[in-house]
């Protein structure tokens, strides 16, 4: 257990060396955050109340959806590139030699990531949005933290998926267009471009059913104060289930491919 | 001097179809990714008009007009010189002083690294929406607004270009900061995606004379649909777009060289 502490406090530390970067991003997420703050206010204006939400609780969906967009990794960007990087060169054949767990160790090291996400480019851009408009921050400390228990499993969740993602090169030999793939379909289930409760008819009941609703529209809803009491148990239990039955799946490909390498030899 | 940037830019580029050919099934993957990822960005936009008749006062074909152009230039300038936020990269692990010792100009062989043609993918979305904005408006054509479509995109293309160019100069300065850069390029084509009546007046006055991307699109487009254009700006600003990319070439050709002059190898 300490050692995955040890890689998480590395992946924090690493990714908080990038301090140019890391300041650049939210310049980046204020400026969309702001483009499509003023979106949506004409959008509610037309139609308040649109998805269930008023004005304020939309603005504040758009700047959550800049806050978490690295912490989630909806666009990707995370530990993958190099996971896929490793497997190609075969140097991920060290990485089964070490005495750690292949999966744990990926995963410590990108919850590290995610925590310095929340912090380096979560805080502040949320700050602007809530000094430029008038956003429907939680009163209540328990919400704050409600919705940092659904942050972490969205994180988990996003991090089973890009695994997964990253293992298929294994057997496609450039994972390049695997990576593409599961990239737009966080993009576009995760609520990133618009609130899933916007989408219409069956495909809005497909996207909140699927695990990237996880990654946003879950951890938005609880922060707004729309799952409480066993509502809230039901959005953490969805999120938690795809979360194991996501890592389930990494575990079981982790233990083919590993076969794999072994017969390709060094 | 600029034909020899051109032809480098030709060779290389040419080099780099060469190598991208080799995977073609990863080369029609990623193009079509290219294409799809725009595409989502049309496809919520048409669940928003799923709810609504009118976004700022303005139709779903009248803001696909604003769209596809603004797509489509920043598709070209995005195909023809988006690699050049590369550039901070090669600068932090030294890798750019291989292009300096070339006998080709640098700004041709930073525009044409890892020349990417999947981005075509960009283009032919933003062309798609292009017309169907033309199929289903019902536009007053006179000759100025039929030689106004072309001008706008290609000079749209060009004011994004400069915007690369004077991003990747500035990465001279900040190694890593290539993301200001993408806010000023993605975020610029997501802002020109709707109309300017969606923006506070700030935002738009700081479009249209700071960074001039409000001539990419919205001020010819708003010519073609015949409405009322943002801060009260004279009918004829919507043919500026030309000057204003030739502007803005020049300023991104000065702010290049300053960068270039400017860089000190890593030394290693």
């Amino acid at each position: 257990m300490r050692l995955y502490a040890v890689v998480a406090a590395g992946g924090f530390r690493r990714h908080a060396t990038y301090r140019m970067a890391t300041a650049a991003g939210v310049f980046t997420n204020t400026v969309f955050g702001f483009i499509m703050a003023y979106v949506y206010v004409a959008l509610w204006d037309e139609r308040p109340q649109l998805g269930g939400y008023d004005t304020s609780q939309a603005l504040t969906y758009v700047w959550l959806g800049q806050a978490l967009l690295m912490t989630c990794s909806m666009m990707g960007g995370g530990f993958e590139d190099e996971l896929m990087e490793r497997i190609r060169t075969g140097d991920i054949a060290v990485d089964l030699y070490r005495p750690a767990d292949l999966q744990l160790w990926w995963l410590a090291g990108d919850v590290g990531r995610a925590a310095f996400h929340l912090l380096g480019r979560g805080i502040v851009p949320m700050a602007l949005g809530a000094l430029a408009f008038d956003l429907a921050l939680p009163s209540s400390p328990w919400t704050w933290l409600a919705f940092l228990v659904s942050v972490a499993l969205g994180v988990v969740v996003s991090f089973a998926v890009r695994f997964l993602v990253a293992l298929s090169a294994f057997w496609l030999m450039d994972g390049a267009g695997a990576m593409q793939v599961a990239w737009l379909m966080g993009l576009f289930f995760s609520g990133m471009l618009l609130p899933l409760n916007l989408f219409p008819g069956v495909l809005g009941e497909v996207a909140r059913a699927l695990p990237w609703s996880s990654l946003l529209q879950v951890p938005a809803d609880v922060f707004l104060g729309k799952h409480q009491g066993w509502e809230l148990l039901r959005a953490y239990a969805f999120q938690a289930g795809w979360a194991v039955a996501l890592l389930g799946a990494g575990r079981l490909v982790q233990t083919v491919a590993t076969r794999r390498v072994v017969v390709q030899g060094g | 001097m600029v034909a020899d940037g051109l032809r480098a830019y030709g060779l290389i580029v040419a080099m780099w179809l060469r190598s991208t050919m080799a995977y073609r099934a990863s080369f029609v993957m990623t193009t079509f990714g290219n294409f799809a990822v725009t595409a989502f960005d049309f496809v919520a936009l048409m669940m928003m008009f799923s709810h609504i008749d009118a976004l700022g006062g303005y139709s779903l074909p009248e803001i696909a007009l604003l769209y596809g152009s603004a797509a489509t230039a920043f598709g070209l300038a995005d195909l023809t010189l988006g690699s050049m936020d590369r550039l901070g990269r090669r600068v932090r692990d030294g890798t750019l002083d291989i292009l300096l010792v070339r006998p080709v100009p640098v700004l041709a062989q930073v525009a044409a690294d890892r020349f990417a043609l999947r981005r075509l993918g960009r283009v032919t979305q933003g062309l798609l929406v292009l017309g169907y904005a033309l199929v289903s408006l019902d536009i007053a054509w006179t000759p100025l607004k039929v030689v106004m479509l072309p001008l706008m995109v290609l000079s749209g293309a060009a004011i994004f270009g400069a915007v690369f160019a004077a991003g990747a100069a500035f990465q001279f300065f900040a190694q890593d900061a290539s993301e200001v850069q993408n806010s000023f390029t993605y975020g610029g084509t997501t802002l020109l995606q709707y109309p300017p009546t969606v923006f506070a007046k700030d935002l738009v006055r700081g479009v249209t004379f700071v960074v001039p991307l409000a001539f990419v699109s919205w001020l010819p487009a708003l010519y073609v649909l015949g409405r009322e254009y943002p801060l009260d700006l004279p009918r004829w600003v919507a043919f500026l777009p030309p000057v204003v990319a030739a502007l803005c070439w020049v300023l991104a050709g000065l702010a290049w060289r300053a960068g270039l002059r400017a860089y000190r190898s890593t030394g290693s």
